[in-house]
């Protein structure tokens, strides 16, 4: 029996001397190779980036800021749990890279875009608006993001895109808690706004907050923000913006359409069923002594979208 | 040791704890001490960002708790055969009443500044407070007659009577708090189905002593020969 001289192996192939007397540095080395593999792996959602701010906003208010603890530690974000302080626990490991966010519908040119291509999409600003929650709180937050019609505009909405739906990310294997039956409200989330609203310089496309990228809690890696109605407008963690013909079913408003209407601009004269809406409490207070303005304060800029309609009756 | 004057002392200081922790919590959110001495990492781990969130809930949990910690004593006597349990009764009854009046103030204080006249809106417009309202008002005559000389002057069996109003208050109390949620029910459902069971327990014994009453009437007693 002759067995065969193995082919392909000369002197070249024998581990070179130098290399071989290293072989304990190589070892040394593999448990540190092994934590940047870890690193690469692990969550990156765990490291806020800090933006680079090119402009400061006109839009923005001079109210004082609410404590960056306070606005990431109280939270309405369904899918990490229904109580406020569960989306700053339970959100932690959520992965936010890498991300789409596909916008389709009603429009010339459909497109996917990557978180890079969402950054860099338009000088990112720093706005800080008042946001009211339809709970009765408030707070002061300073956003990082441009208007959502710099994007809009990019996929050229046509003559039949009158609304746009905004829909949430929803995986359970991420966000075991976001089940329908025990949160009450159906996912993925979606909400809605007119054409005009979306296409209103206010309206944000957010990127971050206090400086940094949003934190998972608050809706990472972009989400909406629109200060002049109440904050569950705004949907979190956003990967599909679509163009549509006619007014979109949205979240809350299928879960309670008496107390959340499409609308839901914030309006100190229309209460809502179970509480009075004049009134709001700026957190960290303990009072609910706040005076709530029409349109949250941006009346000059946004009652135009609305005259002549009956906000009573369009809550 | 049921019996005992310590154990008392003991339950009443318990009971007392949910007290502690708001008050050590309300001091914190007013006075913001040194928050890293072991002591308050320990008391108050976290400020709540919303401390009229915080106290509502709390205090209105406390009260849904005692109610019902108030309503089991009685099925737990027989069951467990525990006749001297019927000396927390009372205390826990009294505590249940003195966090409602906590949940109530919070209310008033916290959310409304005293404002009488949106208070009576509230009252008079939205069911979930009407009936919260209710619960607590219904309350105060129990906690009025709690003593032994109003047993005395009202005779035990119209006192009974008049203390099953706490049956009304433990329903109206897990209405309230279904009606108050937004979508996720499931703490109302879970009182809701303790207070349900502890009154259907009372139900099914009071059925029970009736026909064994009647049947001991109806049928005369066989005479052996």
């Amino acid at each position: 029996m002759s067995i065969p001289k193995p082919a392909g192996l000369g002197q070249a192939d024998v581990t070179p001397r130098p290399v071989y007397l290293n072989r304990r540095k190589f070892l040394a080395a593999a448990p540190a190779a092994f934590a940047a593999t870890r690193a690469l792996l692990a969550p990156p959602a765990l490291a806020a980036t800090r933006l680079n701010i090119a402009a400061k906003s006109p839009f923005s208010t001079n109210e004082p800021l609410t404590a960056a603890d306070v606005a990431t530690h109280y939270n309405n974000f369904y899918e990490f749990g229904t109580s406020k302080n569960e989306p700053a626990r339970n959100a932690q490991n959520f992965r936010t890279n890498p991300w789409t966010l596909s916008v389709e519908g009603e429009v010339a040119k459909p497109r996917k875009f990557s978180l890079d291509e969402i950054l860099k999409l338009a000088p990112l600003e720093e706005r800080i608006y008042r946001h009211r929650c339809v709970e009765g709180w408030s707070i002061v937050v300073p956003w990082i993001g441009y208007s959502l019609s710099a994007l809009l505009n990019l996929v050229q909405p046509t003559a039949k895109a009158k609304y746009v739906a905004f829909e949430s990310y929803w995986d359970l294997k991420q966000m075991p808690l976001a089940r329908p039956e025990t949160a009450g409200i159906a996912f993925p989330y979606v909400e809605g706004l007119r054409l005009d609203e979306a296409m209103h310089p206010l309206a944000l496309l957010s990127v971050g907050m206090y400086g940094e990228s949003l934190p998972p809690q608050d809706g990472a890696p972009v989400r909406l923000v629109v200060p002049w109605k109440y904050g569950f407008k705004g949907a979190k963690s956003l990967v599909k913006i679509r163009l549509v013909g006619s007014q979109p079913p949205t979240t809350w408003n299928l879960a309670n359409a008496h107390e959340y209407g499409f609308y839901s601009n914030v309006n100190p004269q229309v209460d809502h069923p179970r509480w009075s809406q004049a009134k709001e409490q700026r957190l960290p207070s303990f009072f609910k002594n706040h005076a709530t303005q029409m349109f949250n304060g941006y009346a000059d800029q946004v009652a135009g979208l609305y005259s002549g309609m009956d906000l009573r009756k369009n809550y | 040791m049921l019996k005992s004057r310590w154990t008392k002392a003991v339950v009443f200081l318990l009971c007392l704890a949910p007290f502690a922790h708001l008050a050590a919590v309300l001091f914190a959110c007013l006075e913001q001490p040194d928050m890293s001495s072991p002591v308050w990492r320990i008391l108050v781990p976290a400020l709540p960002p919303n401390p009229l969130d915080f106290f509502t809930h709390l205090t209105g949990d406390w009260t849904l708790r005692f109610l019902v910690i108030t309503l089991a004593i009685t099925p737990l006597r027989k069951l467990l055969g525990l006749p001297d349990l019927i000396r927390f009764r009372r205390p826990l009854g009294l505590f249940a009443f003195f966090y409602g009046c906590l949940h109530l103030l919070t209310y008033l204080w916290f959310d409304k500044l005293f404002d009488f006249h949106e208070i009576w809106k509230d009252v008079a417009r939205r069911r979930f407070i009407t009936i919260g309202f209710a619960a607590l008002v219904l309350m105060i005559p129990l906690a009025l007659t709690s003593t032994k000389g109003w047993i005395r002057r009202l005779g035990g069996k119209r006192w009974q009577l008049l203390h099953r109003l706490i049956y009304v208050t433990a329903l109206a109390g897990v209405v309230h708090y279904y009606w108050l949620v937004k979508s996720d029910i499931r703490l109302p459902a879970l009182y809701a189905a303790l207070v349900a069971a502890l009154l259907l327990y009372r139900l099914a014994m009071s059925i029970l002593r009736r026909t064994r009453q009647s049947s001991a009437v109806s049928k005369p007693t066989p005479v052996e020969s």
